[in-house]
């Protein structure tokens, strides 16, 4: 087991022939991600690594069964391709397109609760199960099965953790990136729940940072869970009133302030990490053990 | 998202666009216009400092003029004040309104909700932070319904205002205008502070708006104000973020989390980081070759360079070091730690100039504290 994608979900990447598409394509496949379709305005019928490629999204579910999709298309088109993949069906919608404006991610997210559908993202590297699927862009060779589930706002810090862990013998059952916008699909809350009810997870690897509260709802939650749960949070060195990179990232009116959020987490029986590194021993302590 | 926000004479005309009940009124950039705007509006009038702050009335940022004379005068006295850092260089000359009463009216966007949010109060006028919770009435709107008559109606009940009262049908056309601009100018927040009572009129006494950045490519025709630095500006066009800091290590890494990550690692250490610049994900040759010469602009003693490769490739990053070494030199100690997707072709590239990446952070982070410090 693992969550929301396994090695049985069939992915359709819409924006195949573009440069990232492609390129993340390839990647995927490497790294056994069962790509049934793809979708492109300009190379519809071609095959592509191998790949079929359609122009819609009901084109290619008339010919295979899409359980999923990963998103490659710029920013001023992305909403109507997340609608389109929803309204065909698709459950699992992984949005790696950054820069959407929030009104276009307000109108994603809504329609997705309507269809009972998850979106992961928007501006998300994706979701890795281990071993078993990968949608989205994180570099393959770090992410290898084993008991951790691993959630975080922020994706090159997640490959960093991701990294560490790899290297000290602990592999991940899921690695969810929920995305650095302010308006996005999945919460923490919802990723814990699942990780909570998955049989491979033994712990999770909560990754936040300064800003907004999304940390603090997680730490509410935290409290009735049974799996332990190990935090990082970037942003302890960011002044006040400096907006680092992500929309959230900001600590405004004493709101969100990473003080609070270790506090929040810490009462609710989470061991932080002061820095990146420190998260694999500190699982350890949790007694998640190596599998070498 | 990032934000654009407009000075409140921006947001005025934005408001009028929409019909929306503002004061007469003119913005003005010198005491003689300040004169003439007063005579054209009838005195007396009202000279508002326009500076992107919610303090200026506390700060004196606002004065009240009986005639044209005084106008002038009190323009000349306004014009170059500075309000929490901020200089008065134009000036909102209005008419003076009767006020019988203030209120409160936003929209914005609630990230946890995941949706729109009203906040409305009978008691307006000042930080609505400050206004006791039992006196604001807060409603989610559901995206796909939008803004109905009987939404807006439940607002104006819940503020205390009676149905048959004459200001009770100009408020729900307030509130639905409102979410009309927040929605098709993909507004981030629109806020009304005070929205006045005066005799039968409701009027938008003030006016902020703040747009989504991420939107103004169909949003052509907004008014906006930079809140950046040069140096930030600079950056900003090139796709990269950053933030100047007061340390003396020039820091550049690829993805927010992981560049604020590098800052306290470098703290954690003793070091003192000098920026932050998130290269981004998808920053190629180009921009990063941008970066490196941001960073250079602000002196530092060591540079940190921090990649783990996602969709930044390993190979573009280290071609992009490479060339700006080769053409106009790098006068700092440099600190690359480089791994993730094509991390050997990047390695061998920097390797041809000298330099031997490091595999992890702490050890990488530590050397470019050391050399700050040498």
């Amino acid at each position: 087991m693992a969550i929301i994608v396994d090695e049985h979900t069939n992915v359709i990447v819409q924006g195949i022939s573009g440069k990232q598409g492609l390129f993340h394509t390839r990647q995927m496949l490497e790294y056994g991600t069962r790509i049934a379709a793809g979708t492109s305005a300009s190379k519809a019928g071609s095959i592509l690594e191998g790949v079929p490629v359609y122009d819609s999204v009901r084109a290619a579910c008339e010919q295979h069964r899409i359980d999923a999709s990963v998103i490659f298309i710029p920013a001023a088109g992305a909403k109507d391709a997340v609608l389109e993949a929803l309204e065909a069906g698709v459950k699992v919608v992984a949005v790696i397109t950054e820069h959407i404006p929030v009104h276009d991610e307000i109108a994603i997210v809504a329609y997705a609760k309507r269809r009972g559908a998850t979106v992961i993202g928007p501006n998300t590297f994706g979701i890795v199960s281990s071993g078993k699927s990968k949608l989205g862009i994180p570099p393959n060779r770090f992410f290898v099965p084993g008991p951790v589930g691993v959630v975080a706002r922020s994706g090159t810090l997640s490959y960093e953790i991701v990294g560490n862990l790899t290297a000290a013998g602990l592999g991940q059952s899921t690695v969810v990136g929920m995305g650095g916008d302010r308006v996005v699909g999945l919460t923490f809350v919802d990723v814990l729940q699942k990780f909570e009810e998955d049989p491979l997870t033994e712990a999770v690897v909560l990754i936040g940072e300064i800003g907004g509260n999304a940390e603090e709802e997680a730490a509410e939650y935290i409290k009735g869970m049974k799996k332990p749960v190990v935090a990082y949070l970037a942003g302890k060195s960011a002044p006040p009133g400096k907006r680092m990179g992500h929309a959230g990232a900001i600590v405004e009116r004493g709101m969100g302030t990473y003080q609070g959020k270790v506090e929040a987490l810490t009462a609710a029986g989470v061991k932080v990490a002061s820095v990146p590194w420190e998260v694999t021993g500190l699982l350890k302590e949790v007694s998640v053990k190596p599998s070498r | 998202m990032k934000r654009v926000k407009m000075f409140e004479y921006m947001g005025k005309e934005l408001f009028r666009q929409f019909g929306l009940p503002v004061p007469l009124g003119k913005m003005v950039r010198s005491p003689e216009e300040a004169a003439a705007a007063a005579r054209e509006i009838g005195a007396p009038v009202v000279v508002k400092s326009q500076v992107l702050s919610g303090k200026r009335g506390k700060a004196g940022g606002i004065k009240f003029a009986d005639n044209p004379e005084e106008a002038k005068a009190a323009t000349a006295e306004l014009l170059g004040l500075t309000i929490q850092g901020l200089r008065v260089e134009a000036l909102l000359v209005e008419e003076k309104l009767k006020i019988d009463k203030e209120l409160y009216l936003s929209l914005t966007i609630d990230g946890a909700a995941k949706k729109p949010v009203l906040i409305a109060s009978a008691q307006g006028g000042m930080e609505i932070e400050e206004v006791a919770a039992e006196h604001l009435v807060k409603m989610h709107i559901d995206p796909e319904l939008g803004m109905q008559d009987f939404m807006a109606r439940d607002v104006v009940r819940r503020m205390g205002i009676e149905r048959t009262s004459p200001h009770s049908q100009e408020l729900v056309t307030i509130i639905k205008t409102l979410y009309k601009i927040l929605t098709e100018k993909d507004a981030e927040l629109v806020e009304i502070n005070p929205l006045v009572f005066s005799g039968d009129r409701v009027i938008a006494a003030d006016a902020k708006v703040t747009i989504d950045e991420e939107a103004l490519y169909r949003q052509p025709n907004l008014p906006q104000v930079a809140e950046r630095t040069a140096t930030e500006e600079a950056a900003h066009a090139l796709g990269l973020s950053f933030v100047e800091l007061d340390g003396d290590i020039g820091v550049m890494a690829n993805g927010a989390g992981i560049t604020m990550a590098t800052l306290d690692t470098l703290t954690f250490y003793g070091g003192k980081p000098a920026n932050f610049l998130d290269a981004g994900g998808g920053t190629g040759e180009e921009g990063t070759a941008k970066a490196l010469e941001l960073i250079l602009s602000r002196n530092p003693k060591s540079i940190f360079i921090n990649i783990f490769g996602g969709i930044t490739r390993c190979d573009d990053v280290a071609r992009a070091f490479a060339s700006v070494k080769k053409k106009r030199g790098i006068p700092v100690p440099v600190v690359v730690r480089l791994v993730g997707t094509n991390q050997e072709e990047g390695r061998a590239i920097l390797r041809e100039v000298g330099i031997e990446a490091y595999d992890f952070m702490q050890e990488a982070a530590q050397k470019a504290v050391e050399l700050a410090k040498s």
